[in-house]
């Protein structure tokens, strides 16, 4: 797969436009070092710069006063490359959906920018937030409670252009909206009938017609296969491939599902407890991952082969995700890590490809938030 | 209707346990909804069976009627609308369909357990986990209050639950989803069952959760002898665990195959298109494998096989003929124990 | 990237999902036709033999207060004193003025029932229009924009709720000489609004959490289209039930006030007030109390099963 974008910055400055050449240049000699070919797709389209969301623990029934704080996203930085696919993965209450909620504006953020074309869209509102929201759509998990149960499925695609109606003019929807169900794979005419008489699969295409009816640029993809039978999921899946390669289209596409990501993305960053544990190209997150969280996580998923399954290691961690509300000090990962000494719990480790990897022509160069990340290669049989 | 399991032979009714002897047995089993738009055709005689310290997988997607068959083993099933038209479901050789009320519930908490996908709300949220817990010997072995506490921090010792005297008294939304599902399989345990129906009871947890919980299971299992029907729709979670696998479609067994086995030589077009549609975690996929279609309306399902429709090889005989489950050879005609395969065409299937 | 070949799903509507086991068919055999969920409860109410017996009832009550002129040539205000206790019911003559007796002032029974009607059903139906609008606005405004309006209009809910129905009306229509429909239908809903308020509010509560509510609102919809284009629609099959359901009660209410003098005044016909009137002659008359009181009762009782019928049709899991 294509090695994408350099990384002409390290993620912890504080970027904005004008700022973007800034390099630091040990940084970009370690990027560059591990991409072994040539740029070919574009520059970032959305670069996400210290993105923090808390969202806050009120007491009182009238007055309220903040006695805490749900640390959801507290601080991320990533950049999405035009026409990538981007895959996030990791477990519930890792902050994983917040951030999709942040990207598509329907959560402020507490801090941070997200630069899309270069403009913080958070601070955006009217009319500009409005054509931002035209380039960036969503494709939600639960194909059943995303669409509206008392609408056709013309009325829910049609309802983007009532709301956009620069994009198509009026006497022209009908027609788009059929053009997008044949787009997706449903038969056209299905344009009046209302949601539950479709399935699960159908239902998801009708959602991803609804997400492309607009020409976006960026589509948020939260769990979009999740909720679907095993024997569909590969329809669904294989489609948004072919609408990537006809728009242009960049994903943020986040999941739980390991393999899943791995098949559909071209790079992919890791989350735990809010914080991203390690980000790069799915060649070197599976199968030279660096951070420990990686490797578990990568161990503990059941393969569908028990020959390779025999073969390979297994990291059995111990304990739950701790709370959000109260995450360990330092690295967030310490409390579960086999690994962890005292200085895991007093420094916060920075995302940043490791001291002893930096200048080395390998995979596991690539950005890692561990003090002692060294790589392992859970994934293949010994 | 061919039995799955080769050893099964009609089992004695004396309960004695002997080697590979079912433990229970389902035979032609079919379980029918009444529904706005019809009678759906949820189970369409399936047959398997459990021996002791056997861990049986019945793999299916939704509406595949793997956890109706299970429901209806339990004596769970909503009747109306559900019914029962046809079959047997022996429980050390005794038929259960036929058995008084009361004789089934001594079988189910005593001798048949079950595990459900959503801990918290199997869970009693009023309810302390440790009075939960000890309800079961207080109702079944009429404990006293302070022996049936007792046993149940020993129980939750025992599914690993750390500091289980002091957890003892809180409430299942004090426990995240990892520690209720142990709960659940404590309260599963409580009275040493012969069999543990786990309907997907991993489904809803995380990966680096869900090895936990899965393991836990794998090894009281061996602890304990007991039987095992684990019903998922996880090609993954089946490959770590199962002994044998039932692949479920439309309310009938497609094939049967021990564990290994299904996975390196898949004998039914539908296992195989389910193998191959999946993503590979250790290497970067081509072309993903979709099956073509949508499983079928359980109120109309295709004459002759019900995957016809979705089946790359289908002919006209996929459609006029229901294939039973014909058992799978070696090309030389050798025997492969406990394989099944219900396609008319198994053999193209599985040796090419 | 590789170029990837996507199957086009076949015509298969109507396939079964299951969840957690329970099958759940969602949708129908081959439905050729769009099948909204409106149309789906309508076609579970046709089936619905209390649906059909209320609603049989209701039309039959609804067309007796619009036209009452078809029942009875009779008017209900004609005193003929000469027929003064000579009220006995004449069963044989069926519909004629003189069917259901006189009452002490000589006016035909049957007329007075005939042009009751008008006065029950206007202040049930005029009522329950008043509430579920007040309500549902209410209701709609503290769900969806919680926080401060949230706190106020549940408070304000919550007072309103603690002052009782009938007691709170008793003291409100005391305070009115003139008691016309219309005075009757202002003070009842000015009382009765909270029911729907809290049912709106709960039901537009949930439903704002909705992933279609979301995905309007990630598409830049208003304010206004999200409430009434995705809100309402879906808030509003439990708001009818409730509707339909108290619909009886108030007119039941307003028999009650009739009955206890602070109702319609004293010249309008209503089953109520004739109530009120009959009580006196109970004892040499008591059909004068008992034909209006049936009248109440079978009112009130069509509407409840109607709007029993229409829960079940439009929620099937309250079943």
């Amino acid at each position: 797969m294509a090695e994408l974008g350099k990384k002409d910055e390290s993620m912890d400055a504080t970027p904005n436009v004008t700022e973007v050449e800034t390099v630091d240049a040990a940084t970009e000699e370690a990027a560059v070092a591990a991409l072994d070919a040539p740029v070919e797709r574009g520059e970032p389209i959305l670069q996400v710069r210290n993105l923090v969301k808390h969202f806050p623990l009120t007491q009182g029934i009238l007055f309220k006063r903040q006695v805490g704080a749900v640390k959801a996203v507290d601080g991320i930085s990533f950049d999405l490359y035009q026409g990538e696919t981007l895959g996030i993965v990791g477990e519930s209450g890792c902050g994983k959906s917040t951030v999709a909620k942040l990207l598509m504006m329907l959560e402020k953020a507490t801090a941070g920018e997200i630069f899309y074309k270069g403009q913080d869209i958070t601070k955006l509102s009217g009319r500009a937030l409005k054509a931002v929201r035209r380039n960036i759509q969503m494709v939600f998990q639960d194909p059943y409670t995303s669409l509206n149960p008392r609408m056709t499925v013309g009325d829910i695609i049609g309802e983007t252009f009532e709301i956009h109606p620069e994009v198509a003019p009026k006497g022209d929807r009908r027609r788009k909206v059929q053009d997008l169900l044949d787009v997706v794979g449903l038969n056209p005419e299905y344009i009046n009938r209302y949601p539950h008489q479709f399935s699960g699969g159908q239902r998801q295409r009708i959602g991803i017609a609804r997400g492309l009816a607009l020409n976006p640029e960026i589509i948020v993809c939260d769990e979009p296969v999740s909720a679907l039978d095993v024997s569909v999921q590969a329809q669904v899946i294989n489609l948004m491939e072919k609408l990537q390669n006809e728009f242009n289209l960049s994903y943020l596409f986040i999941a739980h599902d390991l393999s899943i990501v791995r098949h559909i993305s071209d790079r992919v960053g890791v989350m735990y407890l809010g914080k991203m544990a390690e980000i790069g190209t799915d060649t070197e997150i599976y199968d030279h991952p660096t951070h420990p969280y990686t490797q578990a996580l990568l161990s503990a998923v059941p393969v569908p082969d028990p020959e390779s399954r025999e073969g390979r290691e297994r990291i059995i961690l111990t304990g739950d995700v701790p709370s959000p509300a109260n995450p360990p000090s330092g690295c967030r990962f310490r409390t579960r890590c086999w690994k962890a000494e005292d200085k895991c719990a007093q420094e916060v480790p920075l995302l940043a490809v490791p001291e002893r990897f930096k200048g080395v022509d390998t995979p596991a160069a690539h950005e890692s938030a561990c003090h002692f990340a060294e790589e392992k290669d859970v994934v293949h049989a010994a | 209707m061919t039995i799955i399991d080769e050893t099964a032979e009609s089992p004695s009714a004396d309960g004695s346990q002997g080697a590979g002897r079912p433990l229970l047995e389902v035979r032609d089993l079919h379980v029918e909804f009444r529904t706005r738009d019809g009678v759906a055709k949820a189970v369409n005689g399936v047959n398997y069976s459990v021996a002791a310290g056997e861990t049986l997988a019945v793999l299916g997607e939704s509406g595949s009627g793997k956890s109706v068959t299970a429901q209806a083993i339990m004596g769970i099933l909503d009747m109306p609308p559900g019914r029962i038209p046809k079959g047997e479901i022996l429980f050390r050789g005794q038929d259960m369909l036929t058995m008084s009320a009361e004789e089934r519930r001594k079988i189910r908490g005593n001798k048949i357990a079950m595990i459900f996908q959503d801990a918290l709300s199997s869970l009693n949220p009023v309810l302390s986990v440790g009075y939960q817990l000890g309800e079961m010997f207080r109702v079944h072995q009429g404990m006293s209050k302070k022996d049936a506490k007792a046993k149940a921090i020993e129980l939750m010792d025992r599914v690993k639950i750390p500091a289980a005297k002091e957890r003892v008294g809180d409430y299942p939304h004090q426990f995240s989803g990892g520690m209720r599902q142990r709960i659940m399989i404590a309260m599963a345990l409580a009275l040493e069952p012969d069999l543990i129906i786990a309907d997907e009871p991993t489904t809803a947890l995380d990966v680096t959760v869900q090895a936990q919980v899965m393991d836990l299971l794998a090894e009281l299992q061996r602890e304990y002898n007991m039987g095992l029907i684990l019903i998922t729709h996880d090609l993954g979670v089946v490959a770590d665990v199962a002994d044998k696998i039932a692949v479920m479609y439309a309310g009938r067994i497609v094939e049967t195959a021990p564990v290994h086995e299904l996975y390196k030589r898949p004998a039914h077009p539908y296992t195989k298109g389910l193998l191959e549609s999946i993503p590979r975690l250790d290497q970067k996929g081509q072309d993903l494998y979709a099956i073509k279609g949508l499983p079928p309306n359980l109120t109309r399902i295709p004459s002759g096989c019900a995957f016809n429709p979705r089946c790359p090889q289908a002919q006209d005989i996929c459609r006029t003929d229901i294939p039973p489950l014909h058992p799978v050879t070696e090309r030389d005609g050798g025997e492969l124990t406990g394989r099944g395969s219900a396609c008319h065409f198994w053999k193209e299937t599985i040796h090419g | 990237m590789p170029d990837k070949t996507v199957e086009k799903v076949e015509a298969l509507p109507g396939d079964t999902a299951s969840t957690a086991g329970v099958i759940v068919t969602d949708a129908g055999p081959a439905p050729e036709k769009a099948r909204s969920l409106w149309s789906d409860a309508w076609h579970d109410l046709r089936r619905n033999p209390l649906f059909l017996i209320s609603a049989v009832l209701i039309v039959f009550l609804l067309v007796m207060s619009l036209w009452p002129g078809l029942f009875t040539s009779a008017s209900p205000r004609d005193a003929d004193l000469a027929k003064h206790y000579l009220g006995k019911p004449n069963w044989s003559h069926f519909f004629a003025p003189d069917w259901l007796g006189y009452d002490v002032q000589g006016r035909s029974i049957y007329a007075r029932v005939v042009y009751g009607a008008r006065a029950s059903i206007t202040v049930g139906v005029g009522v329950t229009v008043a509430v579920t609008v007040l309500g549902t606005v209410i209701g709609m405004i503290a769900g969806y924009f919680g926080g401060w309006t949230d706190t106020l209009l549940s408070r304000l809910t919550d007072i309103f709720l603690g002052i009782p129905f009938l007691l709170g009306a008793l003291v409100v229509l005391n305070s009115f000489d003139d008691r016309t429909v219309w005075v009757v239908i202002m003070a009842l809903a000015f009382l009765g609004w909270t029911q729907i308020a809290r049912v709106a509010r709960g039901a537009v509560i949930t439903i704002k959490q909705a992933d279609y509510v979301v995905a309007a609102k990630a598409l830049g919809a208003s304010t206004s289209r999200i409430l009434f284009r995705h809100i309402l629609p879906n808030a509003l099959a439990p708001i009818i039930v409730v509707a339909t359901i108290a619909l009886g009660g108030y007119i039941a209410a307003e028999a009650t006030l009739s009955f206890l003098g602070v109702g319609l005044g004293d010249t309008a016909v209503s089953w109520g007030g004739d109530v009120a009137r009959g009580r006196e002659q109970l004892r040499i008359a008591p059909h004068t109390l008992i034909i209006p009181s049936v009248m109440v009762s079978i009112t009130v009782l069509s509407f409840l099963m109607f709007g029993d019928a229409v829960r079940n049709a439009l929620d099937p899991k309250l079943r």
